[in-house]
């Protein structure tokens, strides 16, 4: 062993750190992309945490471990007449107590961390954020996102604005197939899925505009099922609030009914009012769900 | 009559699936015309189509798995570069064309190339590990391989007839309903699904019995190889997981063929129990895959490091407990369903706990190169690379089992970076370590050092190059399956991952430069000792390419690494063991059972697809027939003399004979 650690710093082991450098060059890589995820609301923010905790943790086993493969393989290659050749050498109960104790170790902690982190960042869980909550109903279309405001009467599409700050109380359903509800800069995604509400809680931090999208796979549209979150000063909001209930379509069943036609690249649009407890009725399959491709416009067979 | 089969099905206005149809129908008719024109058929009918020779068949497995790895491998291509060019524009491939793509590519690369694969080599080594003449059901084990070959058909069926299905590699409904795929595309899915899955059942079942009945004289399960062990695990997962994958596939066909509602929005249907099943099978799914392949390092690692496995018992533990492990962690695939925090941060943590045997399994790997004489030959390249890869898959593995980190990483392109890091890095491979491995006890000659070193660097280097960006993508919020992007951020890393899969297009085709190089030099690459890399397990006792006997006398196995014991007292003896009585052997006859059954699998399935009633009536009755005479068979089995026993395992002795004294002169010349 101890010649072994000798031979770590002589000069033929350079040509051996050659080889390693590429591996330690990805893992400073992931590392440096972590960076690159700018978190923006409480949510992201922790859950970024979790994940570099949980990164550093395991990159302490695994860099040596990874190195120590290479430098083993190296030092005990058959040209090496410096390597002494234990041919019988296939147990040992100190090195195996360890190899168990190592992982069982590390998983003992990271469960730990899983176990509370997973009930800290429950997304059915308010946050410990001061102040009121925004409700926000949100329903995932073929192929676009439809947001209602119970509390100020209006609903958007393709576009949520939210007040800075304030705690956004998301329930999320779908009108047909599955999706994903996902503002990577705000944190947790959740499903969305018809026949039941899941519920989200976020909270922006500050004024800004984030992209979300759905991120699960839900047909030929997927890939333009983005939007913008908003996130404006309260005044703001207010006034947003303001214009938005001063003009354009109301969203009752027949506006529903149109909605559920699949459409790609809606251009976000506001309904001035919202028949109430439409969302309940989606929920509870009163307004049925969408019903998928239409036979006049269902593209050929093969594509 | 032709039920919703009409000419509309072949893509006559779609240049690309049209183009692709084409060159595999004719590239299919060519060498079918080419084997009928040099009279090879016969030869073919009989070595291999109607054989149910271990051996055989696992040849037949892995050869198949290459080729799809092919298709798969195109399908990967055609998605990089799509979305290499669809930024801020809509490529070259629309919606409804790429979405068939990516869900080809997940269905083959794990059913018809990962699966295929490892079966093969499970087929073709373990019997020969074992120390025994052939697996426990031979022509089931014919009817295993060509159900699978019948499944990989109908899937490539739906590049020329029809549609392949929308739905992503897993089919998850409300989206694969009747409703939102009304076409033949997730038909298509769903019954080469079946058929195969069925084939793969067959083999489970198979290979359990195999390895509890049917080993040689004193091989207990403590003496058992490790691959074999590996194998074991492996079949049982296939025995308990593949009928889950069955019924699911039932229930939703139900669904789509007779107006059920086990997954539909209405009328109380539950999309979320089909992605309980669905993960109940696949979760475990991954381990089968896996653990032949950590079997396959197992070996590898040992032979080259000229030194027994490290840890014996304590892999042996590992690989059962990951294999119980394997069903208590499948809600993981979908923390953000809205569980809640007790139900995720338990299945968090379980999925955790199958780290530390896999952990264990690594320092083993390593202790094994401790104190060895290390050969650093390709199929040792690919266990190395892997270690430093797996590792890496490993962590990121880990990462995704905390909930909160799954919500923010969960479907996107870090999971599809963290899937593809442990399959190819750990599964692909162990494959490519098992097929150089074990290529020259299969056809007697080595496969060419130099071509297959490139071929592992470009393969390494084209992964890292192809998945760390897709790593850096998740992270950045990119989601799988984007047929187009405007994120001005994401683009980079986009073009870094095309670039490396074609870093790994050029490893393929060094690959496939090797097989020829090799093939074409194969006489002075040939092995007559029929143990070329001082072997430790009982294959490398048989002659290469091995007599279909396998053992003209059951070895008799007096500890772990029988084959090594058997060189270590031959040698201190300086003679090989007294030569032994021969006898008559029974070997199981061909049947052409398999071949003829998955023809009329292809046919129902073909006919279900479409709708061809009548079609399918044949097909089933057909299927039955098939089975009814083969149930009714007079002879089962053919005698080979014990003159020609003899006569074949002279030849080997004496290969063997002459290498035993060349050594040992050589040894004396280095003593004096």
């Amino acid at each position: 062993m101890s010649r072994l650690i000798r031979s770590l710093t002589s000069s033929r082991l350079r040509q051996a750190a050659r080889v390693i450098a590429p591996f330690i060059l990805c893992t400073i890589l992931s590392g440096c992309a972590m960076i690159a995820f700018v978190p923006e609301g409480l949510v992201a923010r922790q859950e970024r945490t979790i994940l570099l905790n949980a990164v550093t943790i395991m990159l302490l086993i695994i860099v040596p471990t990874g190195l120590a493969t290479l430098a083993f393989a190296w030092w005990f290659r058959a040209g090496n007449s410096r390597a002494r050749y234990r041919p019988d050498f296939a147990y040992s109960g100190r090195i195996e107590f360890i190899t168990w104790s190592i992982p069982v170790l590390t998983i003992l902690f990271l469960g730990g961390t899983a176990w509370i982190s997973s009930h800290d960042l429950d997304p059915a869980q308010p946050l410990p954020v001061a102040g009121r909550v925004l409700p926000v109903q949100v329903v995932a279309l073929d192929w676009k996102w439809l947001f209602i405001y119970p509390d100020q009467g209006v609903a958007s599409v393709n576009r949520l604005v939210v007040p800075a700050g304030v705690q956004l109380r998301l329930q999320i359903t779908s009108a047909s197939v599955f999706n994903v509800f996902f503002v990577p800069q705000l944190g947790s995604e959740i499903y969305a899925m018809n026949g039941m509400a899941t519920e989200l809680h976020l909270v922006a931090d500050k004024p800004g505009t984030f992209p979300g999208l759905s991120a699960h796979f839900s047909g030929d549209g997927f890939s333009d099922m983005h939007f913008d979150v908003n996130a404006v000063p309260q005044a703001q909001f207010d006034a947003w609030v303001k214009t938005t209930a001063a003009s354009g379509p109301t969203l009752d069943d027949a506006a529903y009914r149109g909605l559920l036609r699949q459409t790609t690249n809606v251009a976000p649009y506001t309904y001035h009012a919202v028949q109430p407890g439409i969302f309940a009725a989606i929920i509870q399959q009163k307004l049925p769900p969408g019903d998928g491709p239409e036979p006049a416009v269902r593209p050929q067979q093969k594509s | 009559m032709l039920g919703k089969l009409t000419w509309d099905a072949i893509p006559f206005d779609q240049p690309i699936p049209l183009a692709a149809g084409a060159f595999v129908v004719f590239s299919m008719l060519g060498m079918v015309i080419f084997l009928a024109v040099r009279g090879y058929v016969p030869y073919l009918w009989r070595e291999w189509i109607t054989s149910v020779d271990h051996k055989h068949i696992g040849i037949m497995y892995c050869t198949l798995a290459m080729v799809m790895l092919l298709r798969g491998f195109i399908d990967a291509l055609m998605m990089r570069s799509q979305q290499a060019l669809a930024y801020r524009a809509p490529g070259y491939l629309p919606p409804e064309h790429y979405d068939q793509i990516f869900s080809a590519h997940g269905t083959i690369m794990i059913f018809f190339v990962a699966m295929p694969f490892v079966i093969g080599l499970m087929n073709f080594v373990v019997p020969l590990q074992l120390g025994v003449r052939d697996v426990a059901f031979p022509t089931l084990n014919s009817v295993g391989f060509w159900l699978t070959a019948a499944g990989a058909l109908l899937i490539n069926m739906s590049l020329v007839v029809g549609e392949f299905s929308r739905a992503g590699w897993l089919g998850f409904p409300p989206l694969s309903e009747l409703k939102y795929s009304p076409g033949v595309g997730v038909d298509y899915y769903l019954w080469a699904l079946q058929i195969s899955g069925v084939g793969t059942l067959m083999t489970g079942i198979n290979f359990v019995t195999t390895i509890l009945k049917m080993r040689a004289p004193g091989m207990s399960y403590t003496r058992m190889p490790m691959f074999c062990w590996t194998a074991l695990a492996s079949n049982l997962l296939i025995v308990a997981a593949f009928p889950v994958l069955t019924a699911t596939f039932a229930m939703l066909l139900l669904d789509r063929y007779c107006g059920f509602h086990f997954f539909t929005n209405e009328a109380g249907g539950n999309a979320m129990m089909y992605m309980n099943l669905i993960w109940i099978w696949g979760h475990p799914e991954v381990y089968i895959l896996v653990l032949p392949a950590f079997g396959v390092y197992s070996e590898v690692v040992a032979t080259f490091s000229s030194k027994p496995l490290f840890g014996y018992r304590s892999m042996v533990i590992a690989t059962m407990a990951i294999c119980l492990l394997a069903f208590m962690v499948w809600l993981h695939h979908f923390f953000t369903m809205g569980a809640g925090a007790d139900v995720n941060a338990i299945f968090g943590i379980a999925s955790m706990i199958i780290a530390v045997p896999t952990g264990v399994k690594v320092f083993n790997w390593l202790f094994t190169m401790y104190g060895g004489r290390v050969r650093f030959s390709v199929a040792m390249h690919w266990a190395i690379g892997f270690i430093i890869t797996f590792l890496i898959g490993g962590m990121t593995g880990v990462l995704l089992a905390v909930p909160p980190a799954d919500f923010v990483l969960h479907n996107s392109l870090f999971l599809v970076a963290h899937f593809h890091n442990v399959i190819i890095g750990g599964v692909l491979f162990g494959a490519f370590a098992g097929y150089t491995y074990w290529f020259p006890k299969a056809f007697g000659f080595t496969l060419d050092e130099r071509l297959g070193k490139i071929a592992f660097w470009l393969w390494i280097v084209g992964f890292y190059l192809a998945f760390m960006p897709l790593y850096v993508l998740g992270l950045l919020g990119m989601t799988r399956r984007m047929q187009h992007f405007d994120r001005p951020e994401w683009y980079p890393w986009v073009l870094a991952a095309g670039v490396g899969a074609l870093v790994i297009l050029c490893g393929i085709f060094v690959m496939i430069a090797q097989l020829v190089v090799s093939i074409r030099t194969r006489d002075q690459r040939r092995e007559p000792t029929g143990d070329p890399w001082d072997g430790r397990t009982l294959e490398w006792a048989t002659p290469s390419p091995p007599p279909e006997f396998n053992f003209a006398v059951l070895p008799n196995v007096k500890g772990e690494e029988p084959y090594w014991g058997m060189k270590q007292r031959a040698r201190e003896a300086t003679r090989l063991t007294p030569e032994p009585e021969y006898e008559p052997l029974h070997m199981p006859r061909n049947s052409p059972t398999g071949f003829v059954t998955a023809f009329f699998a292809v046919v129902t399935g073909f006919a279900l697809i479409w709708h061809i009633w009548w079609l399918v009536a044949l097909g089933l009755l057909g299927a039955y027939a098939t089975f009814v005479v083969f149930a009714w068979r007079d002879e089962s089995e053919f005698v080979i003399p014990a003159e020609e026993v003899a006569r074949i395992d002279r030849a080997n002795r004496a290969a063997r004979e002459a290498y035993l004294t060349q050594s040992q002169s050589q040894t004396q010349g280095q003593t004096i």
